[in-house]
């Protein structure tokens, strides 16, 4: 780890004291200076990503021969990580993986989980690449004091969220950590292992001496997968193969401790393509959480749910009063159904459209939650059709230890 | 407030599903309802309303004369022997909103049988035509059980079609054939004296498909309880779509959807005389432009989940044949 990451690293954790100056973002906490929102910018200069600027998103658009995902025009995919060397090499004809995961730790899955799965569908779609989905049941069994048969089992309930996505059968390997981990997996774990010391750790992660040894020994768990020679089923003789990690930038911490050991393997670094936080619905200052059923929409919600959610506890950046509204317009800083239809709402023309009426006063709040209803619903609905179509088959299928030939084509 | 029978009808026309009808006096029993319809040709059908402990609730259509044996349905679904019973009366009006005598597939219109899991009798595809209550005692209609597909799937649903008479064992080695179709969700009846808390059922939605369902005589299970409150469910339930497994259904909703797209495309363009000038020749290319841009994510994720499909049979199948139990002996690969 070069002094700059671990300098940073350890500005970020530091053991125990929580800076109220300072905002937090880690993979278990994430939240913003007292009562403001998340500052990117900051997070950007404090991490040493790069920003995604719309010439990355043009050159995606002219390499793929698509339209580029709302995603990326929105920039909810704001950051990266070598995303240019990607790029580069994808031009030469040099392929690549995607990697991405999801921590298991409850039945529900909110929208926030889906975007990062839903981007990384449309990468799959576009470039025509494999991709690896871990499910990390291993560490929320550690974490979260579930048995070891609970995770498993809602590692399998998730699987089928993921599913659902849309990712395509033939270029996509579904594994759990309890069920893979071993062989040559186990392998690229003990070369990250020796190379990572107990004080980088803690100053990555701000583990304490009275944490168990789990948590110490479960970052390489998640850094095995960014080597191609993790699945040896899938990628034998290709050790050259680059990997691209969509994920959401509170992950960023176990990656760069895996891109400084990368090259000391004689493997490429894994390149990054990292999101926001997907708002909760009481405002900015966080993000959503499953332990708060009114801070986010489930996938499970109905129409009648959502519609209540987003007319209750959608924060509004409408005035108190309609005179006042249509005199001084929205804020759309704060105001969250707009900034829920920036995700959703893929109508480019639509959107500038409500973001102008509606700052201006002349739309006022509940038509704009009005037509986010009708997208929610619209893409809730879309993915309970596709969830119940999954079969305990089909997900014994997608994470069946099988060959993905024509995984490139 | 539910649908009316001449709701139905209407809708019905609308959609250009192709019905007759008889009108009679109002029927309570299968057999009265024979008496005046009985030798159309087509088949009568017997329709139950039933529920089970969890409060989740079922309609079973089978053909008038077939056996249905409510503990073999109630071991299938995965409910236990004896699971299954008839719904109380209040459930008829609250959930169903059709009055006694008058359980009908096409009562799942209504957004308060949103819930409501529906059984059809694999029976009826053998008939020309099939005869059911259209939400009133008395009429009855007279309809090719495709064309009560066509139906079930503008309301979202899937038409699942059950061997009602089968009796399959259930045991350890083999899970309940119908245990998809149990909903997953609970309906709460105002007031209920019994178990009142919706339990979570199972994960999974599943279209209720055919089941022989007797025709319920207005027997109350319970005495008189005041409905007040019914977990309602708008409009598409999702059911798991056969149709990511049958060829013909798959193409004939993208052609429904198209249809469906169309219709609201040009409602919305509003072909006057005014688009016409405007667009000219053009209008058509317009209007499908339109159209293809709506439906092509749509039908691309609906494609994705149909290979999805046939990818994980082809597994199961592979996997099946290179088990290592007894049975594998007998497939072989060059």
């Amino acid at each position: 780890m070069d002094k700059k990451e671990a300098e940073v690293g350890a500005l970020q954790n530091v053991e125990g004291k929580q800076e109220e100056e300072e905002q937090v973002v880690n993979p278990w906490e994430v939240s913003a200076k007292e009562g403001g929102k998340i500052d990117y910018d900051k997070l950007i200069e404090k991490f040493g990503c790069q920003r995604l600027n719309q010439s990355l998103i043009d050159r995606v658009e002219h390499l793929t021969s698509r339209r580029a995902h709302v995603f990326l025009r929105r920039g909810v995919f704001f950051a990266h990580r070598d995303f240019t060397e990607i790029l580069d090499a994808y031009e030469r004809g040099e392929k690549f993986y995607l990697y991405t995961g999801r921590g298991p730790s409850s039945e529900a899955l909110h929208l926030g989980h889906l975007v990062p799965f839903m981007f990384t569908q449309y990468l799959q779609e576009v470039f025509k690449v494999p991709l690896v989905i871990q499910l990390t049941d291993d560490e929320k069994c550690l974490w979260k004091n579930l048995t070891v048969e609970e995770s498993r089992r809602l590692a399998r309930e998730n699987a089928k969220d993921i599913i659902a996505c849309g990712f395509d059968i033939r270029r996509t390997f579904i594994f759990s950590d309890f069920d893979y981990v071993g062989g040559a997996f186990y392998r690229n774990m003990i070369e990250v292992s020796k190379r990572v010391t107990c004080n980088q750790i803690v100053g990555i992660f701000g583990f304490v001496g009275e944490d168990h040894i789990g948590k110490y020994s479960f970052p390489p768990v998640q850094a095995a997968p960014s080597f191609p020679s993790s699945f040896p089923h899938l990628f034998s003789g290709k050790d050259n193969l680059r990997c691209l990690i969509p994920c959401a930038i509170d992950q960023d911490p176990y990656f760069r401790m895996t891109r400084d050991v990368a090259p000391r393997i004689g493997y490429h670094k894994p390149a990054l393509i990292e999101s926001l936080f997907f708002p909760a619905l009481q405002g900015e200052t966080g993000k959503m959480s499953a332990s708060d059923p009114n801070s986010a929409i489930y996938v499970t919600d109905s129409e009648k749910e959502i519609k209540n959610k987003i007319n209750k506890y959608a924060f509004s950046g409408g005035q108190d009063s309609v005179e006042k509204h249509r005199q001084l317009g929205a804020n759309l800083e704060v105001d969250i159904p707009v900034k829920y239809l920036s995700f959703f709402l893929e109508d480019d023309a639509e959107l500038g459209h409500v973001k102008e009426e509606y700052g201006a006063g002349r739309m006022l709040t509940g038509e704009v939650k009005q037509r986010l209803i009708e997208v929610l619903t619209k893409l809730v609905e879309r993915h309970r059709r596709a969830r119940a179509a999954v079969t305990d088959e089909m997900v014994d299928a997608f994470m069946a230890v099988r060959p993905l030939p024509n995984m490139f084509n | 407030m539910g649908y009316s029978k001449d709701q139905l009808l209407a809708r019905l026309q609308e959609l250009q599903i192709e019905f007759s009808q008889y009108e009679h006096p109002v029927v309570m029993t299968v057999e009265a309802q024979a008496k005046y319809v009985g030798n159309t040709g087509a088949g009568l059908s017997k329709n139950l309303f039933l529920k089970d402990k969890k409060n989740r609730f079922y309609v079973v259509s089978a053909l008038a004369d077939a056996k249905v044996d409510l503990k073999v349905l109630s071991q299938r679904l995965g409910l236990g022997k004896g699971g299954l019973r008839m719904a109380p009366e209040e459930a008829l009006g609250e959930i169903l909103q059709v009055p006694l005598g008058c359980v009908t597939p096409f009562a799942l219109v209504n957004d308060s049988a949103g819930h409501v899991s529906l059984l059809l009798d694999q029976g009826f595809k053998g008939q020309d035509r099939c005869l059911f209550h259209p939400l009133s005692n008395d009429m009855t209609i007279s309809l090719n059980v495709s064309e009560l597909d066509k139906f079930l799937r503008s309301i979202g649903r899937d038409s699942s079609y059950v061997d009602l008479e089968a009796n399959p064992p259930v045991g350890k080695d083999n899970p309940p054939d119908l245990a998809d179709l149990v909903p997953s969700d609970s309906i709460v009846l105002s007031d209920p004296p019994e178990k009142a808390a919706s339990l979570q059922g199972p994960r999974n939605d599943h279209v209720i498909s055919d089941n022989k369902s007797t025709e319920i005589t207005a027997k109350a299970n319970e005495p008189s309880r005041k409905v007040k409150n019914i977990k309602e469910k708008s409009v598409s339930i999702v059911q798991p779509s056969s149709s990511f497994k049958d060829v013909g259904q798959f193409v004939e909703e993208i052609l429904d959807k198209t249809k469906a797209l169309l219709l609201s495309e040009t409602r919305v363009i509003q072909i006057t005389g005014e688009t016409i000038k405007q667009h000219g020749e053009r209008l058509g290319a317009v209007v499908a432009d339109g159209i293809r841009e709506r439906l092509s994510s749509e039908l691309k994720a609906d494609t994705r989940l149909y290979l999805n499909t046939a990818y994980t049979e082809g597994f199961s199948v592979a996997r099946t044949m290179f088990q290592n139990t007894g049975a594998h002996s007998q497939f072989r690969c060059l």
